[in-house]
């Protein structure tokens, strides 16, 4: 359970202080005051403060911006068996997510401001990492009618989707990105074009082939990639891109990067270190959408967040219920918890190979993410909200999904040995999770 | 239980070996006189329970495991999807775990989800026969196939056969592929493009744009139901259309350099993608395949129960 009494200071000692927000990197401490940071750099010596003052000794690991994850699906209101907004925050705070964002494919559907402010009450008697509410785009995310936009902001809402699936007609896309321009959100799409992927249940190609499975073909994403960045040049709204998943895809992100159109997009850990074998023997934990596509797809994402043609990483929390997984693979549901298992997957495959540094990494996870979506943290900067995250770049553990804070135990890194855990993740000044040995 | 010859079930020809499939025909050699007893039973596999889990409708299929069941002298229960708990949203696994519970042997079992057979063989205790799963494999009709092959040409190895038609909606394809290529044997297969897998030469297949082609290079030729029932997909324009390109008619065979034997796993649309005449006709050994399924189905059912390859004469009483 998180340990969510407040302190009036928090030192953070000795670790490595790493905020590409400011340029930071060097060794020394960090000092919360009344939750907000105070200091963020060398060594502070010795630090007397009138009031309730906790020290951490950090020393081997990385003080960082909390890490902001736009993308997850905490399934309340309807499915509170499988996950709840109190459970997934816990699972965040554990995974050293200090903010998430709720996509609105709840039941009902988050499309009014009533089920927005329905969720940060629930975050907020939660009191573990902040929960930021996605609206969704069409009312009921039928693809028809634009939802209450304004609304849904006014109530804490901080973009828009209708993640889970795709915005099919393009005028309502078109309608929605210049509409969004009214409140500067980010329209955030899940690029799947219907009826080419319909019925499809991994990747097209080699593997689907062998095992007989319906194939989604990497042109369904990439063909509304294209089609949402033109209406993004049209409108000059921002679009962001949904879990990025083909080499096409990042090669049409930086041919609109390139022409200054408002872009942004994301990819998941799971597409950075897994492919299409994944699925073999009919796994179900490998079954997700977009699909886990092949070696070459996932060099190029790799590349493309080094570059920063990707501009963050999100993770796509999916919860199931485990009999909804332990099922034929065509009628498995898509999807896999990614919260607790983020950073490692992003250590172990991106960081310790050399392809990203602990900067880029906490840049894509952290600044990144928050300044996107125009939410508080993503730096270390004095007076900014002490989100924070310390983690231990070196620990070297094995997936047990039996001990996670989600409910959600449907991951395919079970048994798997990662590296790299978050140890301490501090909200607003409060400590909200500490690892316990 | 687990085979000493076959290992616990029998799932798909992929995984299984070169030595396996020729033992598997080997051992349905002697149980083919069965059938042509006045009597056609043998006390073989006496006590053994078997159920028929049969999610998908099939006739021939279903009738034909039934009657190796019976012609082994297995107690034999059949289920289908429709009347049974399964209609009523019993999973798959909950279907599998009560049959379980009710002490059974094997099981045989058709879905129309890929993996399915798979997905029973690893959370059962009993064998399990894959009857067809999807769009993925059905051994026993590879076999049969490979069987019926053998019985004409005396060899595998070397043989070149073409599969035509709806490889994508097929699970015959696959298992015909697998089984044949570990014999010895060339494929290739032949079909309009929007009725093969993408990426289907990765199977290591030749493909024929035209029938014509096919025609040339074949010595036979396993002609693949037109599954009519998936194509309001727009797969193809016309039946009609369908026919003149890539049906097998007698006017195309008769320019054959050679022979062709023609085979079929049936149910046929004549006229579609076999003409009756070529159906009907003196190359063709489609009902020979028939008569040999009930063999390798004895054949497998006996290797899979334990039985002993070098006394299967015997085990014919």
């Amino acid at each position: 359970m998180p340990n969510s009494t407040p302190h009036q200071y928090v030192l953070l000692r000795n670790g490595r202080v790493l905020d590409p927000s400011s340029n930071l990197d060097v060794t020394g401490d960090v000092l919360v005051a009344n939750g907000v940071i105070e200091h963020a750099g060398a060594p502070l010596g010795d630090v007397r403060r009138d009031g309730d003052l906790v020290e951490i000794d950090c020393a081997g690991q990385v003080v960082s911006p909390g890490f902001v994850d736009v993308h997850c699906h905490l399934r309340e209101p309807g499915r509170e068996d499988v996950e709840t907004i109190a459970t997934g925050a816990r699972a965040a705070a554990a995974g050293g997510f200090t903010a998430v964002c709720a996509m609105p494919n709840t039941d009902p559907v988050t499309d009014n401001q009533a089920a927005v402010g329905f969720i940060i009450r629930q975050a907020m008697r939660a009191a573990a990492a902040r929960v930021y509410p996605i609206g969704a785009i069409s009312v009921g995310q039928k693809g028809e009618a634009l939802a209450e936009f304004g609304e849904m902001i006014g109530a804490g809402a901080v973009a828009v989707s209708d993640d889970g699936k795709p915005v099919a007609s393009a005028q309502l896309m078109r309608t929605a990105l210049e509409y969004a321009r009214t409140f500067e959100i980010p329209v955030a799409d899940h690029c799947e074009e219907p009826t080419l992927a319909k019925g499809g249940a991994m990747n097209e190609g080699v593997v689907s082939a062998r095992l007989g499975l319906k194939g989604i073909p990497s042109e369904a994403e990439e063909i509304m990639v294209i089609r949402d960045i033109l209406l993004a040049r049209r409108t000059g709204g921002h679009v962001h891109l949904c879990h990025m998943s083909t080499r096409t895809s990042v090669e049409l992100i930086r041919w609109g990067k390139d022409r200054n159109i408002r872009v942004t997009a994301e990819v998941c850990p799971h597409h950075l270190s897994l492919t299409e074998e994944s699925v073999e023997g009919y796994n179900t934990n490998a079954k997700m959408n977009p699909p886990l596509r092949t070696a070459e797809d996932v060099e190029y994402l790799k590349q493309a967040v080094k570059d920063g043609t990707i501009d963050l990483v999100a993770t796509d929390h999916a919860p199931h219920h485990y009999d909804e997984k332990e099922r034929e693979f065509s009628d498995a549901p898509n999807g896999i918890i990614g919260l607790e298992t983020a950073l490692a997957v992003m250590v172990t495959n991106l960081v310790e190979p050399g392809i990203i540094s602990y900067a880029t990494l906490v840049d894509r996870m952290s600044c990144s993410p928050a300044r996107i979506f125009h939410l508080p943290g993503g730096t270390l900067r004095r007076g900014s909200v002490a989100d924070i995250t310390v983690f231990d770049p070196a620990a070297r553990w094995s997936v047990d999904p039996a001990t996670f804070l989600s409910k959600g135990r449907n991951t395919p890194y079970a048994g798997m040995s990662l590296t790299g855990r978050a140890t301490c993740t501090i909200v607003g000044g409060r400590i909200v999770y500490r690892l316990t040995s | 239980m687990n085979s000493p010859h076959l290992g616990k079930d029998l799932l798909g020809l992929e995984e299984l070996t070169a030595a396996k499939i020729q033992l598997l025909l080997d051992t349905a050699e002697p149980f083919k006189e069965i059938s042509l007893r006045a009597i056609k039973k043998v006390p073989t596999l006496r006590g053994a329970t078997i159920v028929n889990l049969f999610f998908e409708p099939s006739t021939r299929t279903r009738i034909s495991f039934e009657f190796a069941e019976k012609r082994l002298s297995a107690d034999t229960v059949n289920v289908a999807s429709a009347g049974s708990s399964v209609s009523k949203g019993e999973t798959l696994v909950d279907t599998a775990r009560n049959l379980e519970a009710m002490k059974i042997d094997m099981v045989v079992v058709r879905h129309a989800a890929s993996g399915a057979a798979r997905f029973l063989a690893q959370r059962i205790e009993s064998n399990v026969i894959n009857a067809g799963d999807g769009t993925h494999e059905h051994p026993t009709q590879g076999l049969l196939d490979m069987l019926t092959l053998r019985d004409h040409f005396k060899r595998l190895e070397g043989l070149r056969v073409c599969i035509c038609g709806d490889v994508l909606h097929s699970r015959v394809a696959r298992s015909n592929i697998w089984g044949l290529q570990k014999m010895g044997a060339e494929v290739a297969i032949c079909g309009p493009r929007s009725l093969l897998p993408n990426h289907v030469e990765s199977l290591g297949v030749h493909v024929f744009r035209r029938i014509e082609e096919a025609i040339e290079w074949a010595d036979a030729l396993n002609i693949l139901r037109l599954q009519l029932e998936r194509m309001q997909g727009g797969y193809i324009p016309s039946l009609r259309e369908y026919n003149r390109v890539f049906g097998v008619t007698r006017e195309k065979l008769e320019r054959a350099p050679r022979d062709i034997l023609i085979m079929h796993p049936g149910p046929m649309n004549r006229g579609v993608e076999i003409d009756s005449d070529v159906a009907d006709g003196p190359h063709s050994v489609i009902l020979d395949q028939v008569t040999n399924g009930v063999a390798v189905r004895m054949a497998v059912l006996y290797l899979l129960a334990g039985g002993n390859p070098a006394l299967a004469e015997a085990a014919k009483g």
